[in-house]
């Protein structure tokens, strides 16, 4: 599959791009495309699935054939025909996209129809929207129709001038991408022209560290063989500069001088970056064109001076952009169940209205003679549309949604079970050094001699200018010294080590400006960093790469320069494990340079002649290992020229060869590099980011899954897993590495089976000391997923993997990232992160429920497509500990009382109802009903929703596994809910039957008791909050207690106003002593049972509650605990969390 | 050689970058406030709390109980129901009939005061099933026209009671074209009992509501007599059985003010009541009642609240009694980590 190889070149350590002789982009291309055959099983495999199956792993539905066509023969009717520099031709049969992009969601016109669309997605503005039509028809109108739909209205408006100013800066920088300036062909001659006029088939000029405006394919370079750097930072997150060749065909020709035409063949647009195939006629002849041939538009050209290409894909249907789909809008957990609430409580509002409406029609029935005469009814004009009953609950809810509705995902934040974890960059910081080395059997661990004054490396002196590398490594100064001893054994070995650190590499050295005009920098730019952290390393030690070209490189050796001739090169590949490079050195020798993974190196290396040290490195290796480095051994040679000359002819021929090029190759590079002789091995630390094993650790603890995804090779995921703690010695470790799908199902049968049965051995042994024996770990690669993904192996991965603790999985593809996202979140309702810094990482993020973008290095593409954003992975553990676990217990807490608080009125409103003859009397105030929800009670909410804190920050770090209960849904499940209903019944009961009862047979008006009813409702519900408020601040204090008092102040302005009915009546029943009994009885009687039960809960304690008393009652019985000293808590950075 | 210096603790050069520090940039700016760090308070519930919050309530809800119950006691009430009896024997079968025709509705009852009873001693008149606070009812009203003279033609609220063929009706609406008309003579030992009828209604009502230059116009003109008539010739300030007619009722059964009797009653007065039976509530089967009551600090005679600060009060001693004897039982030590579920319950956690 395209896009799985293309991986591997990216990722791969060694991969070398083979530019030894003028003559190769041919045969460079070749080589790409014999890894490409040999990885297509694999093609065919998934893409037959994404055939059958249409998935959208994030990004819109593109055109996911794109993967699978690639490396098929092109259909005509599948293929899009761009004529070179003749763009009207181009243009005009087919329709093709004009080079504008539109980031813009919406345009005047369609904004307000779209945008409301959208919006109304929430169930609630439906709901509220029938609301505010029924109260707009004038039999149903129970309150005034603005009040109806004010709020509504003014939640729809912020929302939408707020998307509008968004979208209003995505037209802005539209326009201004849109108009960026371009060279283009014309008339023989480049002219400026506007990004947006670019069309199909023209020629762009493109200059060095421009952007390109669209996808074109090389047609020549400044460089001599056609090599253009990229930079695709932009693309995929990745910063290194990747090799694009323009084809030798058209390399030589100058467009200005000489008229190209042509006509290239290629595959409809497709979201796929990795891949590319098409056809190019010129000339008669026929090339075939493969992503190696193609520059995509928002890469970087870089260290090229110019590169000339034709547009083959442009705006919208260019990569980027088919890549680039808008972030799909998430709902979070919370919200969604509330639609389903609402669309319950809907129901719920409907049949008590039938309830109402039935009840009327019996009592119209069975009154009917006598309406005629009744005084309260008068028949007369009788034609009350019953319907009137539907509408009148609706309202008491309005507001407080309006509330609601601002928030977010943030409390999906507490309920997190699956992290999914990018490596690099995301747990490491994607910076790889030198670290020690062991040369001739002699182990140098630079950690243990370094200065400042040391540190200063080394530079060189050449034509008046300083160069000096951009980085360095600490210095050994005992193996510096060695170094400069050309003459003795150990010098000699030294230098060749080093010798081979600069030269066996695909590095490109840059130089960049410093400040200093008189200083330069080198920079090494490369596709892997481990070779960029040797090239560093040896530059350090005085071994600088000045320069490399195609047929040779300059390395300044400690203030020499020379000159050596790159005769070969054989670039890694994953079976062989090893690179070598054959140099032509000043003095007419030819040295054989390899280096590559121990496990493949030691069995070629010439043991016999020097077996101590043989041994010693080895030791050495292991304990590198251990430490979590990344090793390479290193090895030469030199090679007669008999030798020599044998190599080149079967190298000739097997480069030429057109059948199993791959292999010959490989058989040749296989030939020559043995009896080697070892130079020693070095040790890389792909460093984590600080903190990352403590917050690793404390995310286990909290009963999350961490899984890492990465590119990486198995072995370096490994090593990374023991030295971020993710795997642990005690874990057993079961790796599925397969090539099809039998051996897959197999393993993963076999590995099921493993794993029940140490569930079960550690069911038995539980509470022992061996309780950690049972841990499992599942490390998987992306090849095996292949075929397990979207196949029915998933199910059995997905058992597998949950029984997991830990779950690796190495040398996966952008989209299967997405995919094992979408594994855990179709088959659970757990809640699931994604966190990555890279564009390879977007997808992923933007599938699982929340995503987090880490803004690193890699440019800022997951950032933008995250929900969240943060600079470090140990930042996750408190935004998810804390930050997480207190927005799910606030906004948990509050969708239960503000339903609570709501239902209560309405019931207190239904039960008047009954007593009215169901006509929907209210004896509450209009204004009172709106006020409810607007003045009445709402501040205490907002304000106990945004401050209130169950447990403090530092008790949350303390004890990760209190996350467990947002995982567990402790604070808004079911239970709750139905609990929560029950109570609510009986406090409404009390409310109303409480004075109902108490002034039966008085003489008391409807407004005096409905004055009554409003205000015990208030105080009742207010205090309610009180009681459940952990946290009292001043400003709590301010908003129960103030608007109770607010309450009683509306009220009293309410009844001075003569024309409404209620006049003067809070002062009349204000005035008698029944009154304020009543009040009591009702606030004391209602809560009575939502206070006992906090007594039961004092007996049946969780473990929040636990930690608040510790918190409140000190730490002087702790006892020290095994797993919370395992688990330092750095100082939490303070006001970091995002 | 090799042994200069082991400072090697600055962790490599990659970490010279890596020390920087964050792009402090976009840091909001501290306040307390925002970072949510406000100094607070943060009770807790404990066992000792929740079981004197119920004693105190006990203390407090018993005693309300009590002197609630015993002043309700203290209200001497009389109760006198006469829808039925007030229509002759004759007439039973056709009720609705007789209260529309023409005769004569005297009736005479016999009230006997079982225990003394204090002046003031409140009249009433009580309907049962007759429900006031309708739908339709509470809003045929109009409260401009009621107020202003000049707002006669207000009367959008008022149907189907809004116009006759002479012309608009003040008062308008169901609420005043449906007040009650019966009325009560009260003697004692042949002596008149006199009632005071004013001060009846809400002085804020008076005052306030209704208006004292609007007079009644086109009332109970129409074919339809709906209940009382009202005298043209006094201001609807000063037609006080409307004016607490008005206060529409809350509940389907109610009393309304007739009058006050400003004499002490002696238990064994023999109080005889002559009635005009006006009021029509047989077309619903409405009841009528005549009430004689005396009133407490809290009202009419209604033990509702007394039994129910009792039950309330009794209840919260029985939980304060219980939950202490748990306590004493069972006591739980209070932030105890050993309670936390991993702690009980070793490797749990991972295995959820």
């Amino acid at each position: 599959m395209a896009s799985d190889s293309q991986i591997e070149i990216n990722e791969n350590s060694y991969k070398i791009p083979d530019f030894t002789r003028n003559s190769s982009s041919q045969r460079s291309i070749s080589s790409i495309q014999s890894i490409q055959s040999k990885t297509s099983v694999r093609e065919v495999g998934f893409s037959s699935e994404l055939g059958s199956k249409p998935i959208k792993y994030g990004s819109r539905g593109a055109d996911s054939r794109g993967l699978s066509t690639s490396y098929k023969e092109i259909n005509d009717e599948d293929a899009r025909l761009v004529y070179v520099n003749d763009p009207v031709r181009t243009n005009d049969k087919f329709e093709l996209a004009g080079n504008s992009i539109r980031t813009a969601k919406y345009s005047i016109l369609t904004f307000l129809p779209r945008n409301l669309f959208e919006q109304f997605h929430r169930v609630a503005y439906i709901y509220f929207l029938v609301i505010a039509i029924l109260n707009q028809l004038p039999q149903l109108a129970v309150f005034g129709r603005e009040a109806s739909i004010l709020p509504l209205a003014f939640v729809l408006f912020v929302t939408a001038v707020k998307d509008a100013y968004e979208d209003y800066r995505r037209h802005r920088s539209d326009k201004i991408e849109n108009n960026r300036l371009a060279w283009v062909l014309s008339n023989e001659k480049f002219e400026q022209k506007k990004w947006k006029n670019i069309c199909v088939g023209e020629i762009i000029k493109v200059s060095g560290n421009e952007t390109l405006p669209c996808d074109m394919v090389l047609l020549s370079t400044s460089d001599a063989t056609g090599v253009a750097y990229v930079q695709t930072t932009n693309l995929d997150g990745e910063s290194n500069l990747k090799t694009r060749y323009a084809k030798q065909e058209t390399q030589m020709r100058n467009p200005q001088e000489e008229k190209i035409s042509g006509l290239i063949k290629c595959e409809k647009p497709n979201r796929n970056i990795y891949g590319f195939q098409a056809n190019m006629d010129i000339d008669g002849k026929r090339i075939s064109l493969g992503p190696s041939n193609i520059i995509l538009r928002g890469c970087e050209l870089k260290n090229t001076d110019w590169a000339i290409g034709v547009a083959v894909y442009a705006g919208k249907e260019t990569k980027a952009m088919l890549n680039n789909s808008g972030a799909p809008s998430k709902r979070s957990r919370l919200e969604s169940r509330m639609n389903r609430e609402i669309i319950y409580l809907s129901i719920f509002l409907v049949t008590l209205c039938t309830i109402v409406c039935i009840c009327h029609g019996v009592w119209l029935r069975r009154h009917n003679d006598e309406l005629d005469l009744m005084q309260f009814y008068r028949k007369k004009d009788y034609s009350e549309p019953e319907v009137e009953n539907y509408e009148y609950y609706g309202w008491g809810m309005e507001i407080f949604f309006v509330f609601l509705m601002a928030l977010n995902i943030n409390e999906d934040l507490g309920q997190i079970k699956y992290v999914f974890s990018d490596k690099t960059g995301t747990l490491t910081e994607n910076k790889m050094e030198f670290q020690c080395a062991s040369i001739g059997g002699v182990d140098y661990d630079n950690g243990k001699a370094s200065t400042e004054d040391d540190r200063i490396g080394h530079s060189i002196q050449a034509d008046g200018m300083v160069l000096k590398p951009k980085m360095t490594v600490k210095l050994d100064s005992e193996l510096l010294n060695l170094s400069k001893r050309k003459h003795t054994d150990d010098g000699r070995h030294v230098r060749d080590f080093f010798m081979a650190l600069a030269a066996c590499n695909t590095i490109v050295p840059l130089t960049v400006e410093t400040s200093d005009p008189a200083v330069k920098l080198i920079e090494y730019q490369g596709e892997s960093p481990d070779e960029q952290a040797l090239v560093y390393a040896a530059a350090t030690y005085g071994f600088m790469l000045i320069e490399r070209t195609s047929g040779h490189i300059v390395i300044d050796i400690q203030g020499e320069r020379q000159r050596f001739n790159v005769l070969g090169l054989h670039e890694f590949d994953s079976e062989r494990k090893r690179m070598s490079v054959i140099l032509g050195c000043p003095d007419n020798t030819v040295k054989l340079f390899v280096k590559g993974a121990d496990t493949s190196m030691f069995s070629v290396i010439d043991k016999s002649s020097n077996s101590n040290m043989v041994k010693a490195t080895e030791a050495h290796l292991n304990s590198y290992s251990s430490k979590g480095l990344r090793t390479l051994v290193i090895g030469m040679r030199e090679l007669s020229a008999s030798e020599f000359e044998q190599w080149q002819s079967s190298y000739e021929s097997a480069s030429t060869a057109v059948m199993g090029r791959a292999g010959l190759l490989r058989k040749v590079a296989n030939n020559i590099e043995n009896h080697l002789n070892s130079l020693g091995a070095s040790g890389i630390e792909d460093k984590l980011q600080q903190g990352v094993p403590e917050a690793i650790e404390s995310l286990r603890m909290a009963g999350i899954k961490v899984w890492v995804l990465t590119g990486d090779k198995q072995e370096t995921a490994i090593s990374i897993g023991y030295s971020s703690k993710l795997l642990t010695s005690k874990m057993t470790q079961i790796v599925i590495n397969n090539n099809s799908k039998d051996s897959c199902k197999k393993s993963l049968e076999d590995a099921l089976l493993l794993c029940k049965k140490l569930t079960t051995v550690s069911d038995a042994t539980r509470g022992g000391p061996g309780a950690g024996i049972g841990q499992l770990a599942l490390i998987i690669d992306g090849t095996s997923l292949v075929y397990i993904l979207d196949t029915e192996l998933e199910e059995q991965l997905f058992e597998l993997a949950s029984r997991c603790t830990v779950v690796l999985c190495c040398r996966v593809a952008p989209l299967q990232k997405a995919g094992i996202v979408a594994l855990i979140k179709h088959r659970t309702d757990d809640m699931t992160l994604a966190i990555g810094d890279g564009a390879n990482d977007v997808s992923m993020i933007q599938k699982a429920d929340v995503g987090i973008g880490i803004s690193g290095q890699e440019g800022r593409q997951a950032v933008m497509a995250s929900d969240f954003a943060m600079g470090q992975f140990r930042f996750l553990v408190p935004l998810l500990l804390v930050h997480g676990h207190w927005n799910y217990q606030r906004m948990s807490y509050m969708i239960l009382y503000n339903f609570y608080r709501n239902a209560v009125f309405v019931l207190v409103l239904f039960w008047y109802v009954l007593f009215t003859s169901f006509t929907l009397t209210t004896a509450i105030t209009d204004w009172s009903s709106v006020l409810y929800s607007v003045i009445y009670t709402s501040l205490p909410t907002i304000v106990v929703g945004v401050l209130d804190k169950d447990l403090s920050r530092a008790t949350l770090l303390k004890y990760p596994q209190l996350y467990g209960a947002g995982q567990r849904s402790e604070s808004y499940n079911g239970k709750l809910f139905w609990v929560m209903i029950l109570d609510t019944l009986w406090q409404s009961v009390v409310a109303f039957f409480v004075p109902f009862l108490a002034y039966w047979e008085s003489d008391v008006d409807g407004s005096s008791l409905g004055d009554l009813w409003t205000i015990a409702v208030v105080v009742m519900v207010n205090i309610h909050l009180a009681m459940d408020v952990i946290r009292w601040y001043w400003i709590t204090h301010a908003a129960i207690w103030g608007s109770i008092i607010a309450t009683f102040i509306c009220v009293m302005i309410i009844d001075a106003v003569p024309i409404l009915p209620g006049y003067w009546a809070f002062f009349h029943i204000a005035d008698t002593k029944l009154f304020w009994v009543c009040l009591l009885g009702i606030t004391v009687g209602a809560l009575v049972p939502h206070f006992a039960v906090k007594f039961v809960q004092y007996y049946r304690p969780n473990n929040i509650q636990i930690a608040r008393e510790a918190e409140k009652f000190g730490n002087s019985r702790e006892s020290p605990d095994a797993q919370i000293e395992m688990n330092p808590i750095f100082d939490p950075p303070h006001r970091s969390g995002g | 050689m090799n042994s200069n210096t082991p400072s090697s603790s600055a962790g490599g050069p990659g970490s010279a970058d890596l020390a920087t520090p964050r792009r402090n940039s976009k840091r909001p700016k501290y306040s307390r406030f925002t970072q949510q760090e406000l100094p607070a308070c943060k009770p807790i519930l404990t066992p000792k709390w929740v079981i004197s919050t119920f004693l105190l309530v006990s203390v407090v809800f018993i005693p309300i109980g009590v002197v609630s119950l015993l002043a309700s006691r203290d209200v001497v009430e009389i109760v006198n129901q006469y829808e039925t009896e007030c229509i002759p024997e004759e007439s039973r079968n056709d009720k609705v009939g007789f209260i529309q025709s023409s005769q004569d509705k005297n009736c005479s009852r016999t009230l006997r005061v079982p225990k003394d009873m204090k002046q003031p001693i409140y009249v009433y008149y009580q309907l049962d099933n007759f429900y006031q606070n309708h739908r339709r009812y509470v809003k045929s009203r109009s409260d401009q026209q009621l107020r202003n003279p000049g707002s006669e033609h207000s009367t959008d609220a008022c149907e189907p009671e809004e116009k006759t063929n002479s012309g608009i009706i003040v008062p308008c609406g169901l609420i005043a074209w449906s007040l009650f008309n019966d009325t009560y003579a009260f003697s004692r030992n042949n002596q008149q009992l006199a009632i005071n009828k004013r001060g009846i209604s809400w002085k804020s009502d008076r005052d306030h509501k209704f208006g004292k230059r609007v007079y009644p116009k086109n009332f109970q003109n129409g074919t339809l007599i709906g209940g009382g008539r009202l005298n043209t010739s006094k201001p609807l300030s000063e037609q006080e059985d409307l004016i607490v007619w008005m206060r529409t009722a809350a509940l389907p059964t109610f009393r309304k003010l007739y009058g006050k009797i400003e004499m002490d009653l002696q238990t064994g007065d023999v109080i005889d009541v002559s009635l005009q039976n006006n009021y029509n509530t047989y077309s619903f089967n409405g009841k009528k009642k005549l009430v004689l009551s005396t009133t407490s600090w809290l009202g009419g005679k209604n033990d509702f609240i007394g039994i129910a600060y009792l039950t309330v009060g009794g209840l919260c001693f029985f939980l304060a009694v219980v939950f202490t004897l748990i306590y004493l039982i069972m006591p739980r030590q209070l932030g105890d980590p050993s309670y936390l579920s991993w702690n009980r319950n070793p490797g749990g956690h991972l295995a959820s």
